[in-house]
């Protein structure tokens, strides 16, 4: 199992790169990786935050503090473009909230 | 000062690279510590040997393919459908090494092997943003970073793997002893470095609508098997940003 697994991963990381000098993609292509980064980290993001714990029931409420949390660190970035300052008030805001709000 | 900064940029050795890559994933190594000693607890309460746990962790290096592997073992589901899960779970990585490839291609193989396999999403985001700064720095277009951008990368993968291995054998170990870890709340660390990395790329409206977009789907599409919301929402949120981006600049 553990060996088909990382074949499988390896299937899938290695390709693009092994065979790099032998294609380039096609500017339509190259048009919507410029989109990648947004669209996948937020894809990943947006659940995590929005369904807390064991992930099964959806919390839009204020007291889920990753999501008022996550809101200082959207301001924060949008303001500052600074990614430490983003990581150390949002990291702040999620703590001084999970510890005012308790469960 | 522009100038010296990007000549600065291009000038840095493999050494200093290799520690700007290493402190650029600190908050992601901060970040998997609750997932690896979870994926080390739960490996063992599913009924996997600790041996193969931590073989799990050093040859399949997939945080989520990992835990859906332990999750299906426990309810009893056969190799093809684990097997299953882990391509689904990866399809992503397809996106990001096509991101990625312009950067690496100059490099040998001997590099790309490794590049490739040890390739996170976490050392996606830190290199897309190295790369975009760069890039944008120095105007080194096709092979954004500078000469050096290599070691940042694999200091980064070297950083991320060490860790999880590190508290995948904690886990394992005295894992059970810690059985509140996800509530420490260590993961929220990654949540805010992604959400820091997205932001500043927000610079027009095919991006917001694509990243919009990519949220409310992913939130919909959710409950689905395997994480198949993920692919989903960031292909719809790519397409989005696609046609949105066509009808404002055009075609070309």
């Amino acid at each position: 199992m553990i060996f088909g697994m990382a074949l499988i991963n390896l299937a899938i990381r290695w390709p693009v790169y092994l065979f790099a000098n032998h294609f380039r993609f096609p500017p339509i292509i190259e048009r919507a990786l410029a989109f990648v980064p947004v669209a996948v980290l937020t894809a990943i993001i947006v659940p995590t935050v929005l369904y807390p714990g064991d992930g099964t029931a959806l919390d839009l409420s204020w007291k889920n503090p990753a999501l008022l949390a996550s809101l200082v660190a959207v301001a924060v970035s949008y303001f500052s473009k600074n990614l430490f300052a983003t990581i150390g008030a949002g990291v702040i805001a999620f703590l001084f909230l999970r510890w005012l709000l308790p469960v | 000062m522009a100038a010296s900064e990007v000549l600065e940029g291009r000038s840095e050795t493999p050494g200093r690279e290799a520690l700007h890559g290493l402190r650029d994933t600190l908050p992601f190594m901060f970040g998997s510590i609750p997932f690896g000693m979870l994926f080390g607890t739960l490996a063992l309460a599913k009924g996997l040997d600790p041996l193969a746990t931590m073989a799990m962790s050093l040859f399949v290096f997939s945080g989520s393919a990992q835990f859906i592997a332990v999750v299906l073992l426990g309810a009893g589901s056969g190799l093809w459908v684990v097997w299953f899960a882990t391509f689904v779970l990866n399809l992503r990585h397809l996106l990001y090494a096509a991101t990625l490839v312009d950067h690496v291609r100059h490099l040998s193989q001997g590099w790309r092997f490794p590049l490739a396999a040890f390739l996170t999403d976490e050392t996606f985001a830190v290199m897309e943003r190295r790369y975009r700064t760069q890039s944008a720095k120095a105007d080194l277009r096709p092979r954004g970073g500078g000469p050096n951008a290599h070691w940042y990368y694999i200091a980064s993968c070297a950083g991320m793997y060490a860790n999880w291995q590190f508290w995948t054998f904690i886990g394992i170990t005295v894992g059970q002893n810690f059985p509140d870890v996800q509530n420490w709340g260590l993961e929220f660390a990654m949540v805010v470095t992604f959400i820091g990395i997205v932001v500043p790329l927000l610079t027009s409206m095919p991006y917001v609508a694509a990243t919009v977009t990519a949220g409310l789907v992913a939130v919909l599409a959710n409950p689905l098997p395997y994480k198949l919301g993920l692919m989903l929402a960031a292909l719809a949120g790519i397409v989005v940003g696609v046609v949105l981006d066509i009808r404002k600049r055009g075609p070309q």
